[in-house]
């Protein structure tokens, strides 16, 4: 990690609704031209940090407490003509669903010819032109004829192609995908994902990656910060995380997924669960975790865990695996 | 004899843009007490394999042959006795369960519909499955709203096993589930096989989900099987091009940043292409390709591919 300032720093983010907070005390770091995967199940709240920092929020639901700087900026500060600058020119982001997020009643080349000339100002014909030109760096193929074709026309992996061909429109620093290809075939999805990584690259974004999958945080993440009912559970290097999970909702998880690479086979004997499920975090006074945790003690159930730097840039919110590591540090002479 | 066996089996659907050939050609068995695990992309035909088999939609040819019986062109009214044998979970339990109904009524309906038992036997069997399948006695009154996804899953297997069926079809039974509940599921389908000596056929687009679940796999694409074998035998030694692919895009932390293994989208089963349907995204394809459909063959034992480059991981010289 670099000692400079961020591109993003969300700290102490709370969301309230009036029918409860689904997002508590959460934070996480993005360096320029980092990739950062933010995972959690339905509900533990990943999707709401990410409106909630594009400032799309449902207005039901108020910012509580937490701060959203960006490029030196505070975002809940900004107004909102100010707000919809950064929106699209600065930030984007995509959806898990193409579909529902482009408009089936305009053609593709319209849609990102409107980014253009709203962000950039560009005449109809320059824009269009852009939107070939775009077209063609996501890798659609015959970008000259699929610029006039209504998105029913496109497959899955091509409208989300589109998608993000808009939200690169006006080559933005940092890019949000949520949960970009879960709906998407295997092979598709592998093809999306390499196309995100290579813009990345190409012009210098950020990544912030939101999933539940653990194999794609492996293979294209730099860091993981894992959410569980509102909260950071854990956060560390993607392969660190994923060698040597510490929390025990992150090596639930992972001992929870059957895997190709091992011989692992239901006439060998069952998989490892999690019990029951998320729903159970609700009014939980301490640990949200504590109702579904193998390690639970007593003292869990009282306060919620504070977040501890174990190791530089390895962090975990669980008391009882920390006091582990510290002696193991001590047992080893660390 | 297996339990079922189907040959040659298609289901094509007309379309104003032509024939859709969803099933085209399928032959498989499933043993007694066998877990067949059936894999492939969206548009492969698979669900409708699977539908098929049941006779929820009508095959256009071939055979399914169920404990001794061609069902394929039994009348619908004759289908009854099969129904109570052959079951179905699916992906979206929500989807599949009536939001008016209480689960105690909609675990009742197979056993009145087939006749079986009086008020009270019903009564007693319901209570029996909703409590095996991990859900309180309590849950019968209640409406599928007031469950989560995975409860509701154990109402969908509830409701498959009910009747006592010997084959059950399950369709991406854990693809809309958490992660952390995908393997309550799974574990509990496990349990259900060993305690009802159940066959499944399981059908996915997830590899590793297969690999755990399958005693065989079978792979589909665009309506065909492109490759079969044991679980074992496919992730050592994968023959078809396409297998290989589906195994290498799975997200793998070893691999990091490596570049997708396939381009290129399925084909439309409206507008199949000549020769092997998979050429136009084979990294090895050559001309023979192009021209001549691959047949199925054996190249191992209990291991099968339809390639003309079977087990081939570049592409031959041109003859």
């Amino acid at each position: 990690m670099t000692t400079a300032a961020p591109l993003l720093d969300v700290a102490g983010l709370t969301i309230q609704f009036p029918t409860g907070t689904p997002v508590i005390d959460f934070g996480f770091a993005v360096a320029e031209g980092e990739t950062v995967a933010v995972v959690g199940e339905s509900g533990s709240g990943k999707s709401l940090t990410a409106l909630a920092i594009m400032r799309l929020l449902p207005r039901s639901a108020k910012i509580a407490a937490g701060r959203i700087r960006f490029a030196g900026r505070d975002l809940l500060a900004l107004p909102e003509p100010e707000m919809r600058r950064v929106r699209g020119r600065e930030i984007a982001m995509i959806f898990q669903e193409p579909m529902t997020s482009l408009n089936p009643v305009l053609t593709v080349g319209r849609q990102i010819a409107e980014v253009l000339r709203l962000h950039e100002g560009l005449s109809a014909e320059a824009a269009r032109t852009r939107s070939i030109e775009l077209l063609d760096l996501v890798r659609v193929a015959d970008p000259h004829r699929r610029v006039d074709d209504y998105p029913h026309r496109l497959s899955g992996g091509m409208r989300q192609r589109v998608m993000i061909a808009m939200a690169v429109a006006c080559r933005p620093h940092l890019l949000i995908a949520d949960e970009p290809t879960t709906a998407l075939d295997v092979t598709i999805q592998a093809q999306v994902l390499d196309l995100l990584d290579r813009l990345r690259r190409d012009l210098g974004m950020a990544l912030v990656l939101i999933t539940h999958d653990l194999g794609i945080v492996g293979q294209w993440a730099d860091r993981v910060v894992v959410m569980y009912a509102g909260r950071r559970a854990e956060e560390a290097e993607a392969g660190i995380l994923l060698d040597d999970p510490l929390h025990p909702y992150t090596r639930g998880l992972l001992a929870a997924s059957p895997r190709l690479d091992t011989s692992l086979h239901y006439t060998a004997g069952p998989l490892r669960e999690i019990p029951g499920s998320i729903a159970s975090a609700i009014a939980q006074p301490g640990c949200p975790f504590v109702p579904r945790c193998p390690l639970a003690l007593p003292s869990c159930r009282l306060k919620p865990p504070p977040l501890e730097e174990v190791r530089p840039g390895r962090f975990v919110a669980c008391p009882v695996t920390t006091a582990g590591e510290r002696a193991d540090a001590v047992a080893v002479g660390r | 004899m297996p339990l079922l066996s189907v040959a040659d089996l298609h289901t094509h659907f007309p379309t104003p843009q032509g024939t859709l050939r969803a099933v085209d050609g399928v032959s498989l068995t499933v043993a007694k007490g066998e877990s067949v695990g059936l894999v492939g992309e969206s548009g492969c035909g698979k669900s409708t394999l699977g539908k098929t088999v049941l006779r929820l939609v009508p095959p256009t040819s071939g055979e399914i042959v169920f404990a001794g019986e061609d069902i394929a062109r039994l009348p619908a009214e004759s289908l009854k006795p099969y129904r109570r044998r052959a079951q179905m979970i699916f992906q979206d339990p929500f989807g599949s369960l009536n939001p008016r109904h209480t689960i105690e009524s909609i675990l009742t309906a197979p056993l009145y519909v087939h006749g079986i038992g009086d008020r009270a036997e019903r009564q007693k069997r319901v209570a029996a499955i909703i409590e095996r399948v991990g859900l309180p006695l309590s849950a019968l009154s209640r409406y599928p709203h007031e469950f989560s996804g995975g409860q509701r899953q154990r109402i969908g297997i509830a409701r498959a096993l009910i009747l006592g069926p010997d084959l059950v079809i399950c369709d991406e039974p854990v693809s809309a589930l958490d992660l952390s509940i995908q393997a309550q599921i799974l574990n509990l389908l496990v349990e259900m096989k060993r305690e009802f000596n159940l066959s499944y056929l399981f059908i996915s687009h997830d590899l590793s989900v297969i690999r755990y679940f399958a005693d065989r796999v079978l792979v589909m694409y665009l309506g065909r099987i492109v490759e079969s074998g044991t679980g074992a035998d496919l992730w050592a030694r994968p023959l078809h091009p396409y297998t290989r692919a589906l195994i290498q895009a799975i997200p793998d932390p070893s691999r990091r940043r490596q570049a997708a293994p396939l381009g290129g989208d399925i084909a439309s089963p409206q507008d199949l292409p000549r020769g092997c349907r998979f050429h136009p995204r084979c990294p090895i394809a050559t001309a023979v390709c192009a021209e001549r459909d691959p047949a199925l063959e054996t190249h191992a034992p209990g291991h099968q591919t339809a390639c003309h480059h079977a087990g081939q991981l570049t592409r031959p010289p041109e003859a």
